[in-house]
C-alpha cells in the first residue's frame, strides 16, 4: 500500500481538528482527542504541529487561503461586479452549508478567542490571503466605475459582516429556509449598498 | 592645424513654448563655468553668447549640440521665423538634439493646456508621434520639470568626452533615469512599515499613501543626485510629482488616487495583489520609533 504523504496527513489533521473545534469548542478539545480521531499517536501529532495554539493559527491561515483562492477565481472572471458579488455570496453560502466547520471555526474560535491568536497572528497576518483578495475585488469594482468609492473597511465590514451574520443564523438553525434560498436577495442587497451613487 | 578652440562642440539653445524653468535650472549648475569653458556657446537665452538671436534665426549657421527647451508648437514663431524651420535646419547637422525638460521631451505642462497643438520633439506623451521622427536617433530626452542641472551637465560632459550615452525606451539616459525617485529617499523606512506622513514639511512619515507621492513609480535620480547638492522634494517633505514621466502632469498632485482606500498605482514592477498582502501585514506592526517625532524618541528606556 502506498504511504500517505506528510502533506496529506497534515491536511487530514486539519480537517479533523476543524470538526472537533467547531463541535466541542476550542478549549474542551484536546490534542489526544484530535490524534485519536485522526488515527495517530499523540507523539506523531507533534511532528505536524508543535502545540494547540500553533495548530489554531494554521487553521485560520488554511481557511483564509481557501477563501482567498475561491475569491481569486471569481475576481479573474470576465463578468460584471454585480455578478461577482453574486458568485462570492454563492461560494460563501456553499462553504457554510457543505463545510460548516470552516465558517464555524472562523466565527466561533478565531473571532471569539483572540488571546490565542495574539502572537504571530496579529491584525491581518493570518487572514491576509482572504483580505487581499477582497481588496482586489473592491479596487477593481471602483476602478471599473461600478462601486462607490469609500473607505475599505466600511465596504468590507458591510459585505463580510452580512455574510458572517447569515452563516451564524444558519448555524444556530434560526433561518426558516436553507441558505441557498437567500442568495439572490442578499447579493442584491450588497450590490445596492455598494454600487456607485448616481 | 585646428586650434583647441576649434575643436570645441558648438552648442545652440532654442526655446519653444516655455516658462524658462530649464534655462534657470541650468544656471544653477555648480560647475557651469568649467563646463562652459569646454564648449562654444552659439546662443543661449540668458547668457552672453557668440551670436544674437536675430543671427541665429537666419538659419545660416550650424551646431553640434542643439538644445531645445519647451513644448513644440508648429505655429510658434520667434523673430518672425517658425521654430519648426529653425529646428529642422539646426538638427540636420547636429550630432545630438537634447530635449531639456518635460515639455520638450513629452509635451509636459504646455501640452496639457493645448493638447491638440503642443507636443514634445519625439514623443507626444508616450506616443512616438512628435515632429522630429526623422532625426530620432539624435534625440536625447532629459525630462523633468524643470530639468535637474546635473543631468544636463552629465549629458554634455559625456558628449564632450565622446562617450556613448545609453538611452531607455523614452530616449532618456539610462544612467540617470533607471533609478526611481524612491531610491535614496530618506523616508524609505516609513514606506516599508506603512507609516503615513501627517502633513507637509515634516521629516517623518511616508508621502506615498496620502500625499500623492509618485516616487516609487517615477524614473528619476533626484534622491541620488541631490538638488543644489543638498535636497530633494521628498527630503524637504513634498511629494514627488512624477515630473520625469510622459504622463506628467497628472491632476491633484497632493492626493494619492485610491479605490476604497487602496492605492490605484503601486510601486513599479510589483504585482498589486502581492503589494496589498505585504502592505496589510506591514501595517499590523506598530513601531514606536516611527510613530512620533524622531527627535523625541528616547534611545534608552
Amino acid at each position: 500500500m502506498a504511504r500517505i504523504s506528510k502533506e496529506k496527513r497534515k491536511t487530514g489533521l486539519i480537517d479533523v481538528a476543524l470538526k472537533l473545534f467547531s463541535k466541542k469548542g476550542f478549549y474542551v478539545t484536546t490534542i489526544p482527542d484530535i490524534a485519536e480521531e485522526a488515527g495517530m499517536s499523540v507523539g506523531n501529532f507533534y511532528n505536524y504541529f508543535k502545540s494547540k495554539d500553533i495548530l489554531a493559527k494554521e487553521l485560520v491561515l488554511y481557511i483564509s487561503e481557501y477563501l482567498g483562492n475561491q475569491i481569486l477565481l471569481i475576481n479573474e472572471k470576465d463578468i460584471s461586479t454585480e455578478e461577482k458579488i453574486h458568485e462570492i455570496v454563492v461560494m460563501y453560502f456553499e462553504m457554510a452549508t457543505k463545510k460548516p466547520e470552516m465558517i464555524e471555526y472562523f466565527l466561533r474560535v478565531y473571532l471569539s478567542n483572540r488571546e490565542v491568536f495574539g502572537e504571530g497572528c496579529e491584525g491581518m497576518v493570518c487572514v491576509s490571503p482572504f483580505v487581499t483578495e477582497m481588496m482586489m475585488f473592491f479596487n477593481d469594482g471602483v476602478a471599473k466605475g461600478d462601486l462607490h468609492d469609500q473607505d475599505f473597511f466600511s465596504a468590507f465590514g458591510l459585505f463580510m459582516g452580512y455574510l458572517g451574520g447569515m452563516a451564524f443564523l444558519f448555524g444556530e438553525k434560526i433561518l426558516p429556509h436553507p441558505l441557498e434560498w437567500y442568495q439572490e436577495s442578499i447579493s442584491q442587497n450588497i450590490y445596492n449598498a455598494l454600487k456607485k451613487r448616481q | 592645424m585646428h586650434s583647441k578652440k576649434d575643436n570645441k562642440k558648438k552648442l545652440l539653445w532654442l526655446q519653444g513654448v516655455t516658462c524658462n524653468g530649464n534655462t534657470h535650472s541650468f544656471l544653477n549648475l555648480p560647475y557651469l563655468p568649467l563646463l562652459l569653458s569646454k564648449i562654444e556657446l552659439l546662443y543661449f537665452p540668458t547668457m552672453e553668447a557668440l551670436y544674437t538671436f536675430e543671427e541665429i534665426s537666419e538659419c545660416k549657421l550650424s551646431c553640434d549640440i542643439l538644445v531645445f527647451e519647451g513644448a513644440f508648437d508648429p505655429e510658434l514663431k520667434r523673430n518672425d521665423i517658425l521654430i519648426q524651420t529653425m529646428l529642422e535646419h539646426y538638427s540636420k547637422n547636429a550630432e545630438y538634439v537634447i530635449a531639456v525638460g518635460s515639455c520638450a521631451s513629452f509635451g509636459g505642462i504646455f501640452k496639457a493646456s493645448a493638447p491638440q497643438r503642443n507636443s514634445g520633439l519625439l514623443f507626444n506623451e508616450s506616443e512616438r508621434t512628435g515632429p522630429m521622427l526623422e532625426v530620432d536617433q539624435k534625440i536625447i530626452n532629459l525630462s523633468g520639470c524643470p530639468i535637474h542641472p546635473e543631468w544636463l551637465g552629465y549629458t554634455l560632459n559625456m558628449i564632450i568626452n565622446h562617450q556613448k550615452i545609453l538611452l531607455d525606451e523614452m530616449h532618456r539616459p539610462r544612467e540617470l533615469y533607471s533609478n526611481l525617485a524612491h531610491h535614496g529617499c530618506t523616508r524609505n523606512e516609513y514606506f516599508e512599515w506603512k507609516v503615513d506622513a501627517k502633513g507637509f514639511g515634516l521629516k517623518e512619515g511616508c508621502l506615498f499613501y496620502e500625499q500623492g507621492c509618485r516616487g516609487p513609480m517615477t524614473h528619476a535620480s533626484c534622491n541620488k543626485i541631490l538638488w543644489n547638492e543638498v535636497s530633494s522634494k521628498t527630503r524637504s517633505g513634498t511629494p514627488c510629482f512624477g515630473c520625469t514621466e510622459p504622463d506628467f502632469p497628472k491632476q491633484n498632485f497632493f492626493n494619492t488616487k485610491t479605490n476604497m482606500s487602496i492605492p490605484e498605482d503601486v510601486p513599479l514592477g510589483v504585482p498589486k495583489r502581492n503589494y496589498l498582502t505585504m502592505a496589510g501585514i506591514a501595517k499590523t506592526f506598530h513601531i514606536k520609533r516611527l510613530e512620533g517625532k524622531l527627535i523625541d524618541y528616547k534611545t534608552t528606556p
